[in-house]
């Protein structure tokens, strides 16, 4: 789960890692009325005013704006709130602007990047650090992989001091700042820990010229497996944010994503979901989300699946893809029967079932009346669904 | 012969709720010997259906009154974690855990600890079918009919398309040694090198099959390994050739990040390893029919 950067702000000040003066918005007139406040607070006329989206490289669609006076940060409140920002991770049609943040101004001394992960290699978390602050650290990655510092978190002690101090000196912080970097390490790595995060990256955090360590950016993603220990996490959710058919598959814990194709698949199992969009496009189609059904689900959640696919109106044609193991053929084939009698439907369906109680299965949806092409094998079935999908339009 | 499970294997079964059981009865349907089952605070009782199985309150129970030498967990994933390590402080020797959607932080703790003070226990999973060793055992949730006796050892990070592999393989007549689904958690037991290890030792095993998907660089490793360790055929298949970057697709190891994890460099790494890919799923059993000159 991902979380807007105020949000992600307000969370590190609740554990004491330090980020400037700001006030969050979600309309003009609350970013207006904030501005004055910021700057009282901040002392300095000096604000930034930061598009809240969930995508990365706001700044260089236009969605961050540094004012120097009351005038200019009105003028960049009005000019992006409501925009349809576009950054190279939103796609070329780009999001509304619905949420404002207003912060305080300050005087950098320096950028630095940091960032928290799990690196699956060691199965533990590792801290990422480099004095190339507000660029894509990707590319530095690429180009300089020395000027990356990693220290890895230790699952029995956490985060260490003595990493703190070693981590200072690579970046080149001495004396107040280094202490200072101390402070936020500590807080930050708990964070992390306890907040079960996934992802945790600043760019840039900051050291200021009176000797303060920042995080100037926030991003956070979450463990959704770690979700039911964090009831109060939920309420962070940006429903703007999310898919539509996402939000409806999550209800019914199936595991969905939207694709941009025209051919509807369901699956179980995640790995045979992803091959089947392979196949799909193999064949020269193109798959219109990822769905996976899961092992044990049952017909009315099938059911519920079926009807997101059929809800999207650029699918096609629908291609079912099961391997049934602890998933029943049978549940499958009174899932889509119920739904199609329920919904009914307009778009040519290729089933094709194999494993546990397959024969009942088949038989099922033999006897149904519903006009279902039935698929050999996979390649069989991927092949018929490219050729109805194309064949519809 | 065979890796991991077989004859010998002895199983409690973590977990005797509703999916447990009901994978329990499969599995002493398919032969495998169940021992026990445990459920904390249900010791003594029975379960319908399975009333030959003696349920504990402990694993150390199952182990010193039925002599479990191995376990399967069902557990849910908040108590998963904490089942992995009382079956390896009760001194069972494998642990195949099946539980999906066991937080990370979770994982990283149970795995340090094994590491640490448990090196010689072998964990395969968490979110795992299990494993299997056709005509003789069968530990998880897979589909046994599937599955042939045989010399092809399967290696999967995904559960159904360890099910397409081992269907493709036993309809051209190519039997398995054992199928292990080492399962698609970013913090996991088993790895792809750990299994290929095994295999190449088994003198059961003539062949080898690979599935990987997209995320971290455990199958660039595997080739690596392959091309310097083993001297078996091997095919392979990577799913996701097609996702898009920063989704999740199911599985939480299964994400493209930061331009890692991309297919195309895991196809990349096995083919310059001399590691025949199947292009397509359907694929994989003819691949590998190839590389043996079938």
């Amino acid at each position: 789960m991902k979380i807007h950067e105020y949000q992600g702000k307000q969370l590190f000040r609740k554990y004491g890692v330090p980020v400037p003066i700001g006030i969050a918005a979600t309309s003009v007139e609350e970013a207006l009325a904030a501005i004055p406040k910021v700057q009282e607070q901040g002392g300095t006329e000096v604000v930034v005013v930061k598009a809240q989206i969930h995508a990365g490289g706001r700044g260089k669609g236009g969605g961050v704006k540094v004012a120097k006076t009351k005038a200019d940060a009105e003028a960049a409140v009005k000019a992006i709130f409501g925009m349809q920002l576009i950054t190279p991770q939103t796609g070329p049609e780009g999001k509304k602007v619905q949420r404002l943040l207003v912060e305080q101004g300050l005087a950098i001394d320096h950028e630095f990047y940091l960032g928290m992960l799990l690196d699956r290699t060691t199965g533990r978390v590792t801290v990422m650090a480099s004095r190339e602050g507000g660029m894509d650290i990707e590319e530095v990655a690429a180009s300089h992989p020395e000027k990356i510092i990693k220290e890895s978190v230790n699952p029995a002690t956490g985060w260490q001091d003595n990493q703190s101090r070693s981590l200072a000196k690579a970046l080149g912080m001495t004396g107040k700042v280094a202490g200072e970097l101390g402070k936020f390490m500590t807080a930050l790595t708990r964070a992390y820990d306890e907040l079960d995060c996934s992802l945790l990256e600043i760019n840039p955090l900051i050291t200021t010229k009176d000797g303060k360590v920042l995080a100037l950016d926030a991003k956070i993603n979450f463990d959704d497996n770690a979700m039911f220990r964090h009831p109060e996490l939920e309420e962070l959710r940006d429903p703007n944010e999310e898919d539509a058919s996402e939000q409806e598959a999550k209800k019914w814990d199936l595991s969905y994503i939207s694709l941009e194709g025209n051919i509807g698949c369901m699956v179980n199992g995640a790995g045979l979901a992803m091959s089947t969009m392979d196949i799909i496009k193999f064949y020269g189609g193109a798959p219109a989300n990822f769905l996976d059904v899961g092992g044990g689900a049952t017909a009315e959640k099938v059911t519920a699946a079926f009807k997101i696919i059929t809800s999207d109106p650029e699918v096609k044609a629908i291609f079912v893809n099961i391997f049934g193991g602890i998933m029943k053929c049978d549940t499958i084939a009174e899932g889509v029967i119920k739904a199609v009698k329920e919904t009914g439907l307009k778009q040519p369906l290729v089933v094709r079932l194999e494993g546990t109680n397959v024969e009942l299965g088949k038989k099922m949806l033999a006897e149904s009346g519903l006009n279902i092409v039935a698929a050999a094998d996979m390649a069989d079935g991927a092949q018929k669904a490219v050729k109805a999908a194309k064949e519809a339009r | 012969m065979s890796v991991l499970v077989g004859f010998d294997t002895r199983l409690v079964v973590q977990g005797m709720g509703t999916a447990g059981a009901f994978h329990a009865k499969q599995m002493i349907e398919y032969g495998t010997k169940v021992v026990a089952g445990v459920t904390p605070g249900k010791g003594g009782s029975k379960v319908a259906g399975l009333e030959q199985v003696p349920i504990y309150d402990t694993v150390e129970e199952a182990v010193r009154l039925a002599h479990a030498n191995t376990t399967v967990i069902y557990v849910p994933p908040p108590f998963a974690a904490d089942a992995i390590l009382e079956a390896a402080s009760a001194g069972i020797e494998l642990i195949i855990c099946i539980t999906e959607g066991i937080p990370a932080r979770d994982m990283i703790k149970v795995k340090y600890v094994l590491d640490l003070e448990y090196p010689e226990v072998v964990l395969v999973g968490p979110n795992c079918p299990g494993v299997i060793t056709p005509g003789q055992c069968k530990v998880g949730i897979m589909p046994g009919y599937i599955h042939k006796p045989g010399g092809v050892g399967v290696v999967s990070r995904s559960g159904t398309l360890t099910y397409e592999v081992v269907g493709q393989l036993t309809k051209l007549g190519l039997g398995q040694s054992t199928a292990i689904g080492i399962g698609g958690d970013p913090v996991k037991g088993t790895d792809f090198i750990d299994a290929l290890a095994w295999f190449a030792n088994d003198p059961g095993t003539s062949s080898i099959f690979m599935i990987g998907e997209i995320g971290g660089d455990s199958e660039e490793r595997a080739a690596q390994f392959i091309k310097d360790h083993i001297d078996k055929p091997v095919a392979a298949f990577i799913g996701g050739q097609t996702a898009p970057p920063g989704k999740r697709m199911g599985h939480a190891g299964a994400i493209i990040s930061g331009g890692k994890g991309a297919a195309s460099d895991k196809i990349a790494a096995l083919k310059a390893a001399n590691i025949a890919v199947a292009a397509t799923p359907a694929e994989m059993g003819t691949t590998l029919a190839k590389v043996l000159g079938l």
